[in-house]
């Protein structure tokens, strides 16, 4: 099949490639960018681990086409913190223990990350609908929702 | 690769879409939000030859109010969009409040509307709020188009009127009359997830608390979007008490429903469904109509 060249903006660094159609997006950024952070569960939509933020609205990467994003902008797990500079959010995580194997964890972080600029103070109720697309297997949740408690205060706390 | 090989191809005005689609017609698949589609595709259950991508054609991502009352959304308009938008909320209060319930924000922010009531998933939300709403679709294609009652575009399991070189451009929803009550109600084993039942009644009084008009709309209790006749009937002329819509909505589960158990659900718990839904959604949906005479 005929191959199509895209440019896309990841995390602000532009990429220029060459692929074939059939690509799924969550392939894309793993195989050919080595944008591993992004994780791959159940590839049919279901899980949510593969979250993306795609013009800055979470996505399931799993259920695009990578030759759909040319000339869109992207965020990954990757464009958040870094091991020495954490951000917030991800600190959060790490002081309400919201992981234990961190599979699911990159999909729950580039969902909440657009939902709290839009809710900067959300009920438990809120965050547990905002979750509800992203399975994890380890947490039972609750700590996951601690941690969001933690970065809605930590927000609102700088401001 | 997940997918098997396609041809891509990504017009970008509905013009071109058209003309592909009568070029390719039964070999090609639209790909609109690809919730669905994309899955599908992922599992090779559906290999289609050619992907016509909708995503650059802006003509069908309109969201209007027109002077004749009606809502025009355009297919292309995302659920997400439904969600939010004030001018839906104001014309079609019954969208916006069933669009919470439609899977999860993820998929709301890709999925569109013309996406989900051309696959005429029997367990989704869309399909049976427009068969309710009365809504009409607008078919194109090359050379031509015809308009389709909502109640008409559902055939049978995943299949509607829709012919392989026609797209779905547009969803007209008319106004409700004066005084119209609304309401939705679901079961899900857990939110976002498939209903294994749900409901959608309108209810129009007169002031004196007379039902005028009646319609009860349920999801996946069949193959397609089920209307019920006999229970909204029995409402009708009469002055809708507690015990007549429990009446009614058991008229509705025990008479005018078929529904196949599942592994979430067996028929028997789905007509048990049925009724309590029904019965949860006229009851709120008068109680609304009631309110509007108030205020």
């Amino acid at each position: 099949m005929k191959k199509q060249t895209i440019h896309v903006t990841i995390n602000g660094t532009e990429y220029t490639k060459t692929i074939e159609p059939r690509l799924l997006l969550s392939d894309f950024l793993r195989h050919e960018l080595g944008l591993t952070g992004t994780h791959v569960g159940c590839e049919h939509g279901v899980c949510g681990a593969c979250t993306i933020l795609f013009d800055g609205e979470p996505v399931r990467s799993c259920l695009m086409f990578a030759v759909q994003t040319d000339g869109h902008t992207l965020q990954t797990v990757e464009g958040l913190g870094t091991p020495d500079k954490l951000h917030p959010l991800q600190e959060a995580f790490h002081e309400a223990h919201g992981l234990q194997c961190g599979f699911c964890t990159p999909g729950v972080l580039m969902t909440l990350i657009p939902f709290l600029e839009k809710n900067s103070d959300p009920t438990e109720t809120e965050i547990r609908e905002a979750i509800s697309g992203n399975l994890c297997r380890c947490t039972g949740y609750q700590h996951i929702v601690d941690a969001v408690k933690i970065a809605a205060h930590k927000n609102t706390d700088t401001n | 690769m997940k997918p098997a090989p396609f041809e891509y191809i990504a017009p970008q005005s509905l013009a071109e879409a058209l003309d592909v689609m009568d070029q390719y017609g039964y070999d090609a698949k639209l790909l609109a939000g690809g919730q669905s589609l994309i899955p599908v595709m992922n599992f090779r259950l559906a290999q289609p030859a050619v992907i016509v991508d909708l995503n650059g054609v802006s003509e069908l991502a309109r969201l209007s109010a027109n002077g004749d009352g009606g809502l025009h959304i355009g297919a292309m308009v995302r659920h997400s969009q439904l969600e939010h938008s004030p001018t839906v909320a104001a014309k079609a209060p019954l969208v916006a409040e069933t669009m919470p319930h439609v899977a999860h924000p993820q998929i709301r922010n890709r999925g569109t509307i013309g996406g989900s009531l051309a696959h005429a998933d029997p367990a989704a939300e869309l399909p049976a709020i427009m068969v309710a709403l009365q809504a009409r679709f607008r078919l194109q294609r090359m050379g031509g188009e015809r308009w389709v009652h909502a109640v008409d575009f559902y055939q049978a399991l995943f299949t509607t009127a829709l012919e392989p070189e026609e797209i779905l451009v547009e969803i007209v929803v008319p106004p409700l009359p004066a005084h119209t009550g609304y309401a939705f109600h679901e079961v899900a084993r857990r939110h976002g997830d498939f209903a294994q039942a749900g409901a959608a009644a309108l209810v129009t009084l007169d002031k004196r608390g007379v039902c005028r008009e009646a319609r009860l709309v349920y999801l996946n209790v069949g193959n397609i979007p089920v209307q019920t006749q006999e229970a909204a009937a029995a409402l009708v002329g009469a002055t809708p008490t507690p015990d007549l819509i429990k009446a009614a909505a058991q008229t509705a589960a025990q008479k005018e429903i078929d529904p196949a158990g599942d592994i979430h659900a067996s028929a028997d718990y789905k007509r048990h469904l049925a009724a309590v839904l029904g019965q949860r959604a006229l009851q709120q949906a008068v109680t609304r109509a009631k309110e509007s005479w108030a205020s």
